[in-house]
C-alpha cells in the first residue's frame, strides 16, 4: 500500500516536466534559407512545435514522412510570406486540430490533460498523509498497561 | 474497510480507463472543418486537362469529395462501394481529387475499375489537400448546398458508414433545402 502511494506520488511528480519537454532538435529538417534570422529562428521553432499527423510521435522537425515534408514547405512559405506564430498556429490548428500543436494550449478542452499532475500529486499526498496520521494514531492507543507490562517483562527475560 | 479496499478500486478504475482506452481509435481526428466553409480551389481535370474544375461549380448542391491516388491500395477496398454510390438513384455528385499523382496512371487506374466520380480535380503537388487538412488518405468529405464541410471520412469508406453517416446526412440537408 505504501509502495504504491510512492509510486503514484512519483508519476504525479513526473509527469509535469516530462509533458513540458518538446520533441529533440532538427535532424531530417532539408536545408532552406530565409531573407533574415529571425525568419529561420521562427522555422525552426514551429517545426518543433507541431506535430507529425501520421508517425508516432515526431515533430514535423523528425520526421520524412511525405506530409511533414509539406507542412514543412507550407510553414517555409508562411515564415518567407512574414507571417507569425500566431498565424501560422491558427492555420494549422484550423485544419488539423488541437493535435498537431506538441504543447497543446490551456482550454477547456485540455484542462485535465493539463491539471491532471497536480490532481495525481494532491491526491497522493492525502493519502500519505492520511496513511501517516493513521498509523501514528494507532501506536498512541492501541497499547493497553497490560499489554505494556507484558511487552516490559518479555524484554526483561530477553535480557537475562 | 479492508486494508485492500483501496488499492482494489485504484486497480478498477485503471482497467476502465484503459478498456476505454481501447476503445477509441487514435488516428481518428475530429476534423476542425466540420460545420465550416469547405477551402474553395480550382484545379485542372484529370480527363479534360484544358479545364478547371471549380467548387464554385458545386454550390446548391450535396456532394461529395473524394480524395484518392492510384497509388493509394486503401483507394482500392472502397471503389468498388464508391461505384454503387454513383450509381444510385438520386446519388450525390462524387468529386474526385486526385492526390499528387501521376496523371497517366490515375487515368489507367480509372480504366481498369471504373470511374465514379463527375469530376476529377488534379492536386499534383498536394496544396489543395494540405488547405483540407488531408493526413491519410483516401479521405471524404460530405459537402453541403453552402458549402459547408458536414462529414469527414478518413480512410476507405465502408457500407456502414455510409448507412450510418452519409445517407443520414444526405436525406437531412435535401429535406432542409
Amino acid at each position: 500500500m505504501r509502495r504504491a502511494i510512492v509510486i503514484a506520488a512519483a508519476v504525479a511528480v513526473g509527469m509535469g516536466p516530462a509533458m513540458l519537454l518538446s520533441a529533440s532538435a532538427a535532424s531530417t529538417v532539408e536545408v532552406v534559407s530565409f531573407a533574415t534570422p529571425q525568419q529561420e529562428n521562427l522555422y525552426r521553432k514551429m517545426l518543433t512545435e507541431l506535430r507529425c499527423l501520421v508517425c508516432a510521435n515526431q515533430s514535423l522537425s523528425d520526421s520524412n514522412a511525405e506530409l511533414a515534408k509539406d507542412l514543412r514547405g507550407k510553414v517555409q512559405k508562411m515564415v518567407a510570406h512574414g507571417q507569425n506564430r500566431a498565424a501560422i498556429v491558427a492555420y494549422m490548428t484550423n485544419r488539423y486540430g488541437e493535435y498537431i500543436l506538441y504543447r497543446p494550449r490551456f482550454s477547456g478542452a485540455t484542462l485535465l490533460l493539463w491539471v491532471s499532475p497536480l490532481l495525481l500529486l494532491l491526491l497522493g499526498l492525502a493519502a500519505a498523509v492520511r496513511l501517516v496520521a493513521r498509523k501514528s494514531s494507532r501506536s498512541e492507543t492501541a497499547y493497553s498497561a497490560a499489554q505494556l507490562q507484558k511487552v516490559g517483562a518479555l524484554l526483561k527475560d530477553e535480557l537475562n | 474497510m479492508n486494508r485492500f479496499t483501496a488499492p482494489l478500486w485504484v486497480f478498477l478504475s485503471l482497467i476502465v480507463l484503459l478498456g476505454v482506452g481501447l476503445t477509441l481509435n487514435p488516428r481518428e481526428l475530429p476534423s476542425p472543418l466540420l460545420g465550416k466553409p469547405a477551402p474553395s480551389f480550382a484545379l485542372p481535370r484529370l480527363l479534360a486537362p484544358q479545364q478547371n474544375f471549380s467548387t464554385a461549380q458545386m454550390q446548391g448542391q450535396v456532394w461529395l469529395l473524394n480524395v484518392w491516388a492510384s497509388w493509394c491500395a486503401a483507394c482500392v477496398d472502397e471503389h468498388a462501394l464508391l461505384l454503387r454510390l454513383a450509381r444510385a438513384e438520386r446519388a450525390v455528385p462524387i468529386v474526385g481529387l486526385n492526390y499528387k499523382d501521376d496523371p497517366a496512371q490515375a487515368s489507367a487506374w480509372l480504366q481498369t475499375l471504373g470511374n465514379p466520380y463527375a469530376y476529377i480535380a488534379v492536386d499534383r503537388r498536394g496544396e489543395v489537400s494540405l488547405d483540407y487538412g488531408v493526413y491519410g488518405v483516401p479521405e471524404t468529405y460530405l459537402i453541403d448546398q453552402a458549402g459547408r464541410v458536414r462529414v469527414k471520412q478518413v480512410g476507405p469508406l465502408t457500407a456502414e458508414i455510409v448507412e450510418h453517416s452519409l445517407r443520414p446526412w444526405i436525406q437531412k440537408l435535401r429535406e432542409e433545402a
